[in-house]
């Protein structure tokens, strides 16, 4: 395929890995953000590459796997309720709640469906007049803007049977938990493509001169990553912590102007609970007060719900860089994608569910 | 990540039936939730040697009276069950004669004899049904394999999805052939009849659930002329296999659990339509577990592997064969691929439904 082909090119990899060797001197830990580049690197054995001086951590950048369990509570329960058709991104179908999934709720006999977009949803709920459709808005900055127009889509048309059930969460505030822990390990982080194309990288000046760490807004092919880890390496060595763009052919400085103007039309911040991480503050986005009407778990009254995280699941120290799946004595025995104790086993972002379908055996 | 690798004896899920004892689409999917599913909840009423073996068709030898001789017979079942019942390149007809006619065929055997059940939904067209039944027909023809005995049951409307259609297939395994997931050995070659993914593709595309066009057609077809001119070639075929739901990765996880091999396969040599990796790329999809109906998997000694190989491409249904992999000695029978970067990965079954991913 032509423009993917290209930064799949095996020699050209090679060069870059061969210089990464070059200029590598001692040993870093460099961050993924970004659960798509985390099944890049396991998809395409990227990790077997690089010299053994480097060690790449993965970030908590799956919205499947940080979305509290609080809110899957939420949505089987609304999902659950009678006249209501319940819509959602096919990934969090799996996710498992203190007690079933999606699936299960939907084997049950209710009407839970699988979207692409939020403004498949309010078509849904155009053509069912006689129902409640409730989106399941979940993500990073990627998913926020889609979702903010399909609010004002919603209000257009006039519908007064369409809500979200929100879980958003956005980058710079978990960066900046992490690089601010006292267990920190990671000394460089490779900057979520797909996250800056809508954000821009703006964002990310402040993190680096704080905490002192090299950002490198990098792609999701494998020339992409390779390529990021370069630009990181190189000011590691060098002693500088800088933010470059190792994606210029998607990301710019500004990011896309109007998506970020619909979602400050939409949204505003809050503070957001993360599946085993806790509560980051300002790392969310509600609706705005304007907007409260189209928010879910508002209509559906479902604030009192207390949910119960398996006491085997280690994700939140897996999202954190501090652990890694096979640390975990569940990882493929208790837990395997069949019976996720928790969101990382889930989805195909989810570093162990990356590990678990690419964990090498010879 | 240099991490001690984990003991992979352990992904076995050793939870029964998860999802709160209720039937999910993912016990449907082909992958190792309906293994799970065979493995618990059928196999321990049911077992006996015949079903033990877990091919595509069972085998039962009849005894020929006089001569002290025998012959053996492959039977299977299919229930077929796609929506939307018409898609490029098929119908639900065509695709349950050749689905019942593959499985018989994947044993070496010549597929000769169909039954047919339908489960009709209350309110169907008769035209659609007439155009249903005369699609079986013209690929009973092509496969050249006789209905023999039917059956009909109507079901209240909103009971089911328009039409159901189960398929049992019987045919004789010739003399000197012996096929099964259990033979694949140390050293043999995977060869697959031709591009993977175009049926799950052009399904998906039917349905509307792709949001763009796309040519992709059906590959279904009825594959048992392949199979008895690949037999002329060499009657040291060891496995057939046709990778239909959970795709190449799922059969090649099977024929690697049944033979206790490992199984090694190069990402570039695997035969994919462009417009299929693209749908691919687009919704998060490998088409290493998406559907194929008119493909087949062989494995085959080594030293026939170019003259088989050669064989295939002069078939219609073998034309783009390719050789894709070898098998190779592995303790825990796991499938790997070695990407075009040199490095390696592990291929596992298909685990529940295929989930489109979020962004």
């Amino acid at each position: 395929m032509k423009y993917i082909s290209e930064y799949r090119d095996a020699h050209l990899v090679q060069v870059v890995i061969n210089e990464i060797a070059r200029i590598v001197q001692q040993p870093w830990v460099i961050m993924e953000i970004c659960g798509g580049q985390t099944h890049s690197i396991m998809k395409y054995g990227l990790d077997q590459l690089l010299p053994e001086e480097l060690e790449l951590v993965h970030g908590p950048g799956c919205p499947v796997c940080v979305t509290s369990l609080e809110m899957i509570d939420k949505a089987l329960a609304i999902a659950a309720q009678p006249d209501v058709i319940f819509t959602s991104y096919g990934d969090m179908l799996r996710v498992p709640g203190s007690d079933g999934d999606l699936f299960s709720v939907r084997a049950s006999g209710a009407d839970i469906r699988v979207v692409y977009s939020s403004l498949d949803a309010v078509k849904i709920a155009q053509e069912n007049p006689d129902k409640q459709v409730v989106f399941f808005a979940i993500g990073f900055e990627t998913t926020a803007p889609a979702n903010a127009m399909s609010v004002i889509h919603a209000q257009k048309l006039g519908l007064n049977n369409f809500s979200l059930l929100i879980s958003h969460v956005r980058v710079p505030p978990a960066m900046h938990a992490i690089l601010g822990s006292p267990d920190n390990r990671v000394q460089g982080f490779l900057a979520a493509g797909h996250v800056c194309t809508v954000m821009g990288f703006w964002e990310y000046g402040p993190i680096a001169q704080k905490y002192k760490v090299p950002i490198v807004v990098t792609g999701f092919e494998p020339l992409d990553i390779i390529h990021g880890i370069l630009f990181v390496v190189r000011q590691l060595e060098k002693g500088s912590y800088k933010v470059e763009n190792a994606y210029a052919r998607v990301v710019s400085y500004e990011g896309n102007q109007s998506a970020q103007k619909i979602i400050s039309q939409v949204f505003e911040d809050c503070d957001q609970k993360w599946r085993g991480i806790g509560n980051i503050p300002l790392s969310g986005w509600q609706l705005k007060r304007e907007f409260k009407s189209y928010d879910a778990a508002d209509r559906f009254q479902v604030q009192n719900i207390t949910p119960t995280e398996s006491p085997l699941c280690i994700a939140g120290q897996i999202l954190q860089g501090l652990n890694k799946p096979f640390d975990c004595s569940a990882f493929a025995h208790q837990c395997t994608p069949e019976h996720p104790l928790g969101a990382t086993m889930v989805s195909s972002e989810g570093v162990c569910a990356a590990y678990y379908r690419y964990g090498r055996s010879i | 990540m240099t991490d001690p690798l984990p003991n992979l004896e352990g992904l076995v899920c050793p939870i029964p039936l998860p999802h709160n004892q209720r039937i999910v689409l993912g016990h449907g999917s082909g992958g190792r939730m309906s293994y799970d599913l065979i493995s618990k909840i059928f196999m321990p009423p049911f077992d006996n040697p015949i079903l033990r073996t877990g091919d595509d068709a069972c085998v039962m030898i009849i005894p020929n009276d006089s001569s002290g001789t025998s012959s053996r017979l492959a039977i299977s079942t299919d229930s077929h069950v796609v929506m939307p019942l018409f898609f490029p390149g098929g119908d639900i007809g065509r695709l349950a004669i050749c689905g019942t006619v593959n499985d018989v065929a994947m044993m070496g055997a010549c597929p000769l004899y169909l039954t047919a059940g339908f489960i009709l939904e209350e309110g169907l067209d008769v035209d659609i049904l007439s155009k249903v039944v005369e699609s079986m027909h013209l690929a009973a023809l092509e496969a050249n394999v006789q209905i023999i005995a039917g059956d009909t049951k109507v079901v209240q409307n909103g009971k089911a999805d328009g039409l159901y259609i189960n398929t049992t297939g019987f045919g004789m395994i010739p003399n000197g052939v012996n096929i099964s997931g259990s033979r694949a050995q140390l050293g043999d070659i995977v060869i697959v009849s031709g591009t993977i993914g175009d049926h799950g593709i052009a399904v998906l595309a039917a349905r509307g659930e792709l949001h763009f066009d796309t040519q992709i057609t059906s590959d279904i077809a009825p594959l048992n002329g392949l199979v008895t001119t690949m037999l002329e070639s060499t009657k040291e075929i060891h496995v057939l296999r046709d990778p239909t739901r959970g795709g190449v990765a799922t059969s090649l996880n099977e024929i690697a659990v049944q033979s206790k091999v490992g199984i090694m396969i190069y990402e570039d040599a695997i035969p994919v339509k462009p417009a299929v990796t693209a749908a691919c790329e687009m919704l998060g999809f490998d088409p290493l577990y998406v559907a194929n109906e008119g493909k087949l998997i062989a494995i085959v000694a080594r030293n026939n592997a170019d003259k088989l190989l050669a064989t295939m491409k002069n078939h219609p249904f073998g034309s783009d064969a390719a050789i894709i992999g070898t098998i190779t000695e592995n303790p825990g029978n796991h499938v790997v691929l070695r990407t075009t970067f040199g490095t390696t990965r592990m291929i596992d079954m298909l685990s529940g439904e295929m989930l489109p991913r979020i962004c």
